[in-house]
């Protein structure tokens, strides 16, 4: 008996789908291992974790609370990953999207809703959109690789919001905690009643889905975008500007994190503090990843890693787990969906 | 500035590069084999809390620094069975091991919050530790730093004077004319990931033992990913590593001294993170890569029937 490994053309939609969805189970059944050796039932752990995200109208809410924010920042990354350029940034994208956003609130807390709002969206973009710029103007002229640098700028981010709430932003309505003061109502976005989900931001993200469907699709830009990620080589002699296409996909995919961070501040907060964001940006690269890059994908995907979200912080509370809990699961399913394309790209085959 | 101040603030230079040192060193031996893995900060951090648990345990931090060292190598057999064998993204690989180190050192270290261990002894060498200034600055730490200045020279002779090494470079620079020349490409770039794996795993051992004895979630703070940077300002090269590392050291340990100058704790924090940015463009111009020798199949899997 012989095993002969060959490579297969390009895999249909039902076996990626296949393999994803096998890549999903294999990598929570292994997580129950690890439960399980840590001495806790992983079946009731999974259980909470299930009740936690989708068991109740409130958690539904919860879930799609979280589900905003890892949907702007996957599907922005989405295109940037499609090029090939890996932004791992969407963390500080965000928080310099909520910093400038904030600094709109707390400038022109007198400006009525209808316009204050938009101010603030448009600001966050722009910050996050930058803050994206920045690594990639150092990639297109220096060649500086985009995954160190996106990386350092999350850090820097963070450090610069501490500053920002510990030091000259600091509230002097909070009694010492590192908050700023409460944005005035205008600056608040509506909520659905009874929940936490700020509608017009999911409208901006399910709207902004669609149009970067429509971009990657059916424009000259999208297609421009693809070429370069496929083929480096082959989007010269396309007479394709590398350069604009690394500055344009930073720009989407950074203003969006920054729209993301808007959100969390405008919709959730109503704030700045430390601690907005628990790894959206980074649980939104497995998303993107997850999705396949397709937008549809990566809507469901968002829904489902909300759901994880919520449902970590349930086991965080019942089981007393650490929250990094979330970090691992994230870690096992990237390990082998990323391990699964082997399946999809060749096959095993047996002969006697 | 008083002399004493100088003393201490080199000393904890040499302190604050260690971990670096040792996470570069081994970064390079995997890179120069051709295999990219962005997986440092994962394999740190469970190094870091491998250690802090098992010197609870034993009482013996050597045991816990071997400990590390084991879990290092074996987080980064994950990587290369991705990588290598199964010829996936080294970059989504990379980041899936930092994620799942830091989340599954968080669920291990859950109990050791706030607990103290027994930090590995100072070791001040015998006479040249009397030498007036270089004696407190150089010669009297633990001996992971010794352990760690001493890799230096042997990972560079090897890497650039043995027949090891030159399988090494041969199989990160042109793997097919490496393996028609009998080279095992496989074995050689899965040895050389364990080896990082393993002194990633050590260099997170100093972070809880040494360092700041202690286990705190996240603590690696971004480390493992300055080791990465610090590979590409190294030019692959282990001497050039002692440099860098120190260098970040030594901002690491400026910070503490500048704090009483009124420059805020979060903008001082800023600075390795920018440095880091600073440092990659200073090295990473394409012309400048091929000069300074980047390995020219790195990150790329080599397969047999593809050649």
């Amino acid at each position: 008996m012989k095993i002969k490994i060959e490579k297969t053309s390009f895999p249909s939609k039902t076996k990626s789908l296949t393999v994803t969805l096998f890549s999903v189970i294999t990598a929570l059944l292994t997580a129950a291992a690890i439960f399980q050796f840590y001495g806790v039932n992983p079946l009731s752990a999974y259980e909470k974790i299930l009740y936690g995200a989708f068991g109740t109208p409130y958690a539904w809410s919860e879930t799609i609370v979280k589900t905003i924010p890892l949907l702007l920042c996957s599907i922005g990354l989405g295109v940037a990953f499609k090029a090939v350029i890996w932004n791992i940034g969407a963390e500080g994208q965000l928080l310099i999207g909520a910093i400038t956003a904030t600094c709109v609130a707390l400038n022109f807390p007198n400006l009525p809703s209808i316009s204050l709002l938009p101010l603030m969206f448009i600001s966050g973009f722009i910050g996050g959109a930058v803050w994206g710029l920045i690594p990639g103007f150092l990639k297109a002229e220096f060649e500086a690789d985009e995954i160190i640098t996106t990386l350092m700028l999350n850090y820097i981010a963070e450090n610069l919001l501490k500053y920002l709430v510990y030091g000259p932003w600091k509230g002097s309505e909070e009694w010492g905690f590192p908050y700023t003061n409460k944005f005035s109502v205008s600056a608040q976005l509506p909520r659905i009643p009874n929940t936490r989900i700020h509608y017009p931001t999911l409208l901006i993200g399910l709207i902004l889905t669609v149009l970067l469907y429509i971009l990657m699709t059916k424009t000259k830009l999208g297609y421009e975008i693809r070429v370069v990620g496929e083929s480096r080589e082959a989007s010269k002699y396309a007479g394709i500007n590398f350069k604009k296409i690394i500055l344009i996909v930073m720009i989407i995919s950074g203003g969006l994190a920054g729209l993301a961070g808007v959100g969390e501040v405008a919709g959730i907060h109503h704030r700045l503090k430390v601690g907005i964001s628990p790894g959206y940006g980074y649980t939104a690269i497995i998303i993107a990843w997850l999705g396949k890059l397709n937008p549809l994908g990566i809507l469901i995907a968002s829904v489902l890693f909300g759901g994880l979200m919520v449902g970590g912080d349930m086991i965080q509370v019942s089981l007393g787990l650490p929250f990094s809990v979330i970090n691992m699961f994230n870690g096992l399913i990237l390990f082998f969906v990323v391990s699964g394309e082997f399946l999809m790209r060749y096959k095993i085959k047996i002969k006697r | 500035m008083e002399v004493e101040l100088i003393i201490s603030v080199l000393k904890l230079t040499m302190e604050a590069g260690t971990p670096l040192l040792l996470g570069t060193l081994g970064e390079i031996y995997a890179e120069r084999s051709g295999v990219l893995n962005l997986g440092v900060e994962g394999m740190m951090i469970m190094g870091a809390v491998t250690a802090f648990a098992s010197t609870i345990y034993t009482g013996n931090p050597w045991v816990g620094v071997a400990a590390a060292a084991a879990v290092g190598g074996l987080m980064s057999l994950i990587h290369s069975f991705i990588s290598i064998t199964l010829k996936g993204n080294q970059i989504v690989s990379g980041l899936a091991l930092t994620m799942f180190g830091l989340g599954l050192s968080g669920l291990i270290g859950k109990n050791y919050i706030g607990l103290t261990v027994r930090r590995i002894n100072e070791f001040s060498i015998p006479a040249l530790s009397k030498i007036p200034f270089l004696g407190p600055i150089i010669f009297q730490h633990d001996l992971l730093v010794y352990l760690s200045l001493a890799l230096v020279p042997i990972m560079w002779f090897i890497l650039f004077k043995t027949r090891i090494g030159i399988n090494i470079r041969s199989v990160g620079e042109n793997p097919a004319a490496a393996d028609t020349l009998g080279v095992n490409v496989v074995l050689t770039r899965y040895l050389c990931v364990f080896t990082g794996g393993v002194l990633a795993g050590v260099a997170g051992a100093y972070l809880s033992l040494v360092y700041t004895p202690e286990w705190i979630e996240g603590m690696t703070a971004g480390k493992g990913w300055i080791v990465i940077a610090l590979t590409i300002f190294s030019t692959w090269n282990p001497l050039n590593a002692l440099v860098g590392a120190y260098l970040f050291g030594g901002i690491d340990a400026i910070q503490f001294n500048l704090q009483p100058l009124g420059i805020p704790v979060n903008v001082l924090k800023m600075l390795p993170y920018l440095m880091t940015i600073i440092v990659l463009l200073m090295v990473t111009r394409k012309t400048i890569r091929k000069k300074i020798g980047a390995p020219a199949a790195l990150g790329i899997p080599y397969s047999r029937e593809e050649k």
